[in-house]
């Protein structure tokens, strides 16, 4: 006996098997998500007033990014339906279209990471705090900590403040970043003995820059995931398409189900993250 | 059609399958759910027995603390250094290896762990729901045979890294099954960064296998096979692979954020002001240890119903088919078990009336907790009124069922003055929390486990197991299950906690006189001593059962029939063993399957695929 309805719908229920396996894999990854999304929301709700840190990230960067992730949804469904009415050819565009997407949104992602790599937060023993970036001899070192300065043997830093910061309000911050336009600020300098702590937008920075790294690696790796599975149909595993074309469809299907699937996460992703 | 028996092939015990494989993909990457519920039961039980041995060593520092421990002490010390450290006598000689209260937390944390994760889950869920499912609902194999061998693929890597983490310097994982923040990530050693990404494999594991059930059982059902027509053990299983689909995710969630905790130095789970070992931590702060409970239970609680209602499936099926009647109000069952899949998901916070959560959430979770004990009432009850009038056959599988009656009965009612907060505060973490879940899990549980074991034997093997050995390994089991864990109850009223590395020892050093409240009157400490031979004693009275098992497999009596108990249900009408695609013809169900002792029928059993 072999395994029914691996290509064709079962009549009672109207599905093939790897359909009913992808929804319900898509409802537990809802809940590996909802899961830390509540995790955010409890964190945020918990935390000291002005501690929670927002406005620092690249809105204009992420919006574009937003924008590549739907246009490779767009062709996702595109290419499925080529495909479904047999132009092989038009499916193998469009879904090299979305495998592109897909690496280019990891590589916007990249960079923006990188970005936060190397944007500081120093506290000071009097109290105030500064964001801005050190200037290392003329460089931008990426992954400072306190303990960077004893093992660098550094008397003080060269630091270039921005003149805002994450305990202002969304519009004095709005504010201050447009009243700083234009003006070269002056790098200051900061004695080592003056530092209580210095940190990069790294996780271990802030609860905030935790659950941001969490929640945008997580995603990314499922980008990256489904980006592998269906460049693998795409590509090498396009021989069942002469096989048995049902079966190939069902496949194309099935992978951009999940594709959608990671798009809607970056749907919710990036109004919580950068936006509120 | 009628199944083939053994006369007509007599030969036939170790028949190859009509293809033939060689040795790797028959028996390490083989897709076949039959092989791959045996290899899940092989891994299952192997840890069960782990599990024990860790116990046993937990009960031996228990009853004697700070004694050398018998015969395996240097044996210890030689693989774990320190962790097991030298006795010395008076004049300064050795006298052997006693563990540390370390050790004894590792000890503690991975006996709870690989007991649940790696020997009860694996056992009932994966190895009984592989090898039976398909067959009771008339299914060739699983929807996903591939993903299946995955599955137990990724139970062995995670199954690996978790008794790995013995032997690296430090030791396994130390702060509990529960892994609670910040404990967990403030102890210094790797052990709980290998506990975590061992759980990240053990999650993939149970939710492929998740994924893997639910599809099968929604789209492989042969025809004829309705959703009321569905044996009761293949309802359970449906419902424990949702709890395991959508539970299980959130503490993947959790086990991410305490790794990042731990190696990129998160604070997700750590206050401000956290002071560990008498310093300010150097961490950000801002996070919540109590978001680690939420989630941590948001799995726990409904994993609890993962290990007890399969083996309930397994109880019913063999209670309808010894009783010689149908199951007492088959409906009522299906439908508790599926309000107790839906309850399961909101009753989680009961395990945490003592973190200050507040008393309207408490309030809250009480309820819930109430109400999900009628669904299970209901189905005990259901099971309980089965018996009556029936004509019982007591053989093995039949004593387990019946002992599982009674065993969970106890483990449930115990468990209502814990999910009352006014009286949790007085039982929370003692040893009847112990008592309470033990008996739910090890008398209740693992009868189940063990009538299933008993029951399916000769489907699997061809053979029976001795009948004798069979009862002599339960009446021993029972005795002394009950005699490990009924002192406890009274152990835990009195006030003994339930973490304490010496049994109580030190802590009730603080008595004042023999009543004094907190202290522990020696009555109460010499339980210590009872229940840790007791446990000894049970772990002989195994002994039978694993000679047993293996002697079976090569000189138990032979199978006349693929249909030894005169079952009802698909996965005896077939041939024995079932061969790869397991039906000599494509099944069709035509009548529900507890169709036992129909008036006017030549036999006292119809099978489900017999036309009406």
């Amino acid at each position: 006996m072999d395994i029914p309805y691996v290509a064709q719908p079962r009549q009672d229920t109207g599905l093939y098997n790897a359909k009913v396996g992808i929804w319900l894999f898509l409802a537990s990854e809802v809940m590996l998500f909802g899961a830390l999304f509540s995790s955010y929301i409890i964190l945020r709700v918990g935390a000291a007033p002005g501690s929670w840190v927002h406005g620092l990230l690249n809105i204009p960067i992420g919006t574009f990014n937003t924008a590549v992730l739907i246009t490779s949804s767009v062709t996702v469904v595109l290419s499925w339906s080529a495909l479904k009415a047999g132009n092989f050819a038009k499916y193998r565009v469009l879904q090299a279209i979305t495998i592109l997407c897909a690496l280019g949104f990891l590589g916007i992602k990249s960079f923006e990471y990188r970005e936060k790599f190397l944007h500081y937060e120093v506290w000071k023993t009097d109290g105030t705090r500064l964001l801005g970036h050190i200037d290392y001899n003329g460089t931008h070192p990426l992954f400072w900590k306190t303990e960077t300065l004893a093992q660098q043997k550094l008397d003080s830093i060269k630091f270039v403040p921005d003149p805002y910061h994450y305990t202002m309000t969304a519009k004095e911050m709005a504010h201050a970043r447009k009243g700083g336009h234009g003006k070269e600020h002056e790098p200051v300098t900061i004695k080592t003995s003056e530092i209580t702590r210095l940190s990069s937008f790294v996780p271990a920075h802030s609860t905030y820059f935790g659950i941001y790294f969490t929640l945008t690696a997580l995603h990314a790796l499922h980008v990256l995931g489904g980006a592998i599975v269906i460049a693998f149909i795409w590509g090498p595993g396009a021989k069942l398409w002469k096989t048995d074309p049902d079966r190939y469809i069902n496949r194309v299907e099935v992978s951009g189900l999940f594709w959608h699937f990671v798009d809607l996460v970056w749907i919710f992703l990036f109004p919580v993250l950068y936006l509120l | 059609m009628q199944p083939t028996t053994r006369e007509t092939h007599h030969a036939g015990v170790h028949e190859p399958h009509h293809e033939e494989l060689g040795f790797w993909r028959k028996y390490v990457f083989s897709t076949d759910h039959k092989v791959i519920g045996m290899q899940y039961g092989f891994t299952a039980l192997l840890f069960l027995l782990v599990g024990f041995g860790l116990m046993l060593m937990m009960r031996w520092q228990i009853a004697y603390p700070g004694q050398p421990l018998p015969v395996i002490g240097p044996l210890l010390h030689s693989i774990l250094g320190d962790a097991a450290s030298p006795v010395l006598d008076a004049n300064g000689a050795l006298r052997g290896y006693s563990i540390t209260a370390d050790l004894y937390n590792a000890l503690g944390a991975m006996h709870g762990t690989i007991m649940v994760f790696l020997a009860i889950v694996p056992l009932a869920f994966a190895a009984f729901g592989n090898f039976v499912v398909p067959l009771q609902i008339g299914a060739p194999d699983m929807a996903f045979p591939r993903v299946n061998m995955a599955s137990y693929h990724a139970y062995v890597i995670g199954g690996v890294i978790m008794f790995t983490s013995f032997f690296i310097p430090g030791g396994a994982a130390q702060a509990g099954w529960t892994s609670y923040s910040p404990l967990a990530t403030q102890i210094p050693t790797n052990g709980q960064t290998f506990w975590i990404i061992g759980m990240v494999f053990l999650i993939t594991s149970s939710l492929l296998g998740a994924v893997n059930f639910i599809a099968t059982i929604i789209q492989l059902r042969a025809p004829g096979m309705t959703w009321m027509r569905l044996p009761f053990f293949v309802w359970a299983q449906f419902v424990t692979a949702f709890l395991l689909l959508l539970a299980f995710p959130p503490l993947e969630a959790a086990a991410v954020m305490q790794l990042m905790d731990k190696l990129a130095h998160t604070s997700f789970f750590l206050p401000t002001g956290l002071a560990a070992g008498g310093a300010i931590a150097n961490v950000s702060g801002g996070g919540s240890p109590l978001l680690w409970q939420h989630l941590f239970w948001f799995l726990g609680h409904p994993e609890v119903y993962v290990l007890i209602l399969p083996a309930m499936g397994i109880v019913a099926e063999v209670i309808a088919n010894n009783t010689r009647k149908p199951l007492w109000g088959y409906k009522s069952l299906v439908y508790s078990v599926l309000a107790i899949g839906f309850l399961s998901f909101i009753v989680w916070a009961h395990h945490m009336y003592l973190t200050g959560m507040g008393t309207k959430i408490s309030t809250f979770f009480q309820t819930t907790t109430m109400i999900i004990s009628i669904p299970s009432v209901i189905i005990l009850s259901c099971l309980f009124i089965s018996l009556w009038g029936g004509s019982i056959r007591f053989n093995t599988p039949m004593l387990f069922a019946l002992g599982f009656l009674p065993m969970f009965g106890i483990g449930g009612l115990t468990g209502l003055p814990l999910g009352l907060n006014y009286s949790d505060i007085h039982l929370h973490d003692t040893y009847y929390v112990i008592a309470h879940f033990h008996y739910v899990v090890a008398p209740g549980t693992i009868f189940g486990l063990m009538a299933g074991i008993y029951f399916w034997y000769p489907k699997i093997t061809g053979r029976l197991m001795n009948e004798f050995w069979g009862k002599v390994h339960f009446w021993l089991s029972l005795i002394f299950m009950n005699l490990v864990f009924q002192p406890m109850f009274a152990q835990g009223m009195a006030g003994m906690l339930r973490r304490m590395s010496d049994g109580g020892a030190n802590y009730s050093l603080a008595k004042v006189g023999q009543d004094a409240i907190g202290g522990l009157t020696d009555s109460i400490m010499h339980w210590n001593i009872t229940i840790s031979h007791a446990a000894a004693a049970l772990g002989l009275a195994q002994i039978p059962f694993i000679i047993n098992f293996f002697w079976s497999m090569k000189h138990g009596k032979i199978v006349t029939s693929d249909n030894p108990w005169e079952a009802t249900t698909l996965d005896w009408q077939t041939p024995t063993p079932p061969p790869h695609g397991n039906f000599a013809a494509a099944p069709h169900a035509y009548r529900g399957p507890y169709d036992y002792s129909l008036p006017g029928e030549p036999k006292d059993f119809t099978p489900q695929n017999q036309p009406a």
